[in-house]
């Protein structure tokens, strides 16, 4: 079951996400609001542990779990689309509460006008397909 | 057992989102979640309007097995790890709802006032979740990648890209929360 140890990181990636309250609307308001520090904890400690962990990987030579280098692509060099993009995708964090992960989170804890947001999420995706060669980048 | 029927503090679920991470890369993937958007449209033949979706979404396959994941994740945490307990939110936070008449206030993961049947019934509610969703899939895919993969990968792995879209998306959270939050549901 080559499938068994992602649907597993799944099911760990949603309850850490449940008891953390990271997808939580209100946490997310809050965060904006800079009236906590709980979600800045959350992704700064995620960030801190995360650059520990891949500065040891890329200076010792640990396989992948398929015995290949690790190797994580560097991100595309430009300023427009990160800004704009981001500052889209910032609206509807802020709106919706939720980003692309504890949509799925959140569907799971029951909350089925969820079904709506994800729908509208992937119209947004399409929509992009269709104009991307007109945005700058 | 008490603490894990708890909320978990940052300190505990921050780390342990950076495992989510360190397993996809060790698992030879990279962690990001808003990729599946996509994978749905191709899917759904969405190859026949853009060659943006044409691509072997089944390669994709591992993601969506995370999604799925996800959701049974979600599931468990409120059906078997939760003690029900209120969010503890900041006392001004508290006001600040208060004041645009939320009730109920962090008794729920979400507001009933956004996510409540009689809402997303409305056609002002639904209306905002639709643009909301829409928002968050149209900024993701411009931007290369949302919380999971700028945020959290990107910015582990040191890419200036990935700050520039964690600036972008403060932006917008900016605008939104502080700005148009306050029009939307004005009373």
């Amino acid at each position: 079951m080559k499938f068994m140890k992602f649907l597993l990181v799944g099911i760990f990636f949603g309850i850490v996400l449940v008891k953390s309250e990271a997808v939580s609307w209100y946490r997310i308001f809050e965060m904006f609001k800079f009236q906590a520090f709980h979600m800045y904890g959350i992704i700064g400690s995620a960030v801190v542990m995360g650059i520990i962990y891949i500065q040891v990987l890329k200076r010792t030579d640990v396989k992948s779990i398929e015995g290949n280098p690790i190797y994580l692509p560097p991100k595309q060099k430009s300023f427009a689309r990160y800004i704009l993009g981001g500052s889209i995708f910032g609206l509807g964090w802020a709106l919706a509460g939720a980003c692309p992960g504890p949509m799925y989170v959140l569907l799971g804890t029951g909350i089925w006008s969820m079904i709506v947001v994800i729908l509208a999420a992937v119209v947004g995706t399409f929509v992009y397909g269709l104009v991307k060669d007109r945005l700058p980048h | 057992m008490d603490y894990l029927l708890q909320p978990w503090p940052w300190y505990i679920s921050g780390p342990l989102i950076s495992v989510v991470m360190l397993l996809l890369v060790y698992f030879g993937k990279t962690f990001g979640m808003s990729s599946n958007l996509r994978t749905f449209c191709s899917i759904a033949g969405a190859a026949r309007y853009s060659d943006f979706f044409r691509f072997d979404w089944k390669a994709q396959r591992w993601n969506l097995t995370v999604v799925l994941g996800a959701i049974i994740g979600g599931y468990l945490a409120v059906t078997f790890l939760s003690d029900g307990s209120t969010i503890d939110l900041s006392n001004q936070t508290l006001i600040d709802l208060e004041a645009l008449g939320f009730k109920a206030i962090g008794e729920n993961l979400l507001p009933g006032e956004i996510y409540g049947w009689e809402q997303i019934l409305s056609p002002k509610g639904l209306i905002i979740i639709i643009v909301a969703g829409f928002l968050v899939g149209f900024g993701t895919r411009y931007a290369g990648g949302c919380t999971s993969g700028h945020a959290i990968t990107g910015l582990s792995n040191l890419q200036l890209p990935s700050l520039l879209a964690v600036f972008g998306f403060f932006i917008g959270g900016l605008v939104m929360t502080h700005l148009l939050i306050p029009l939307i549901f004005r009373q």
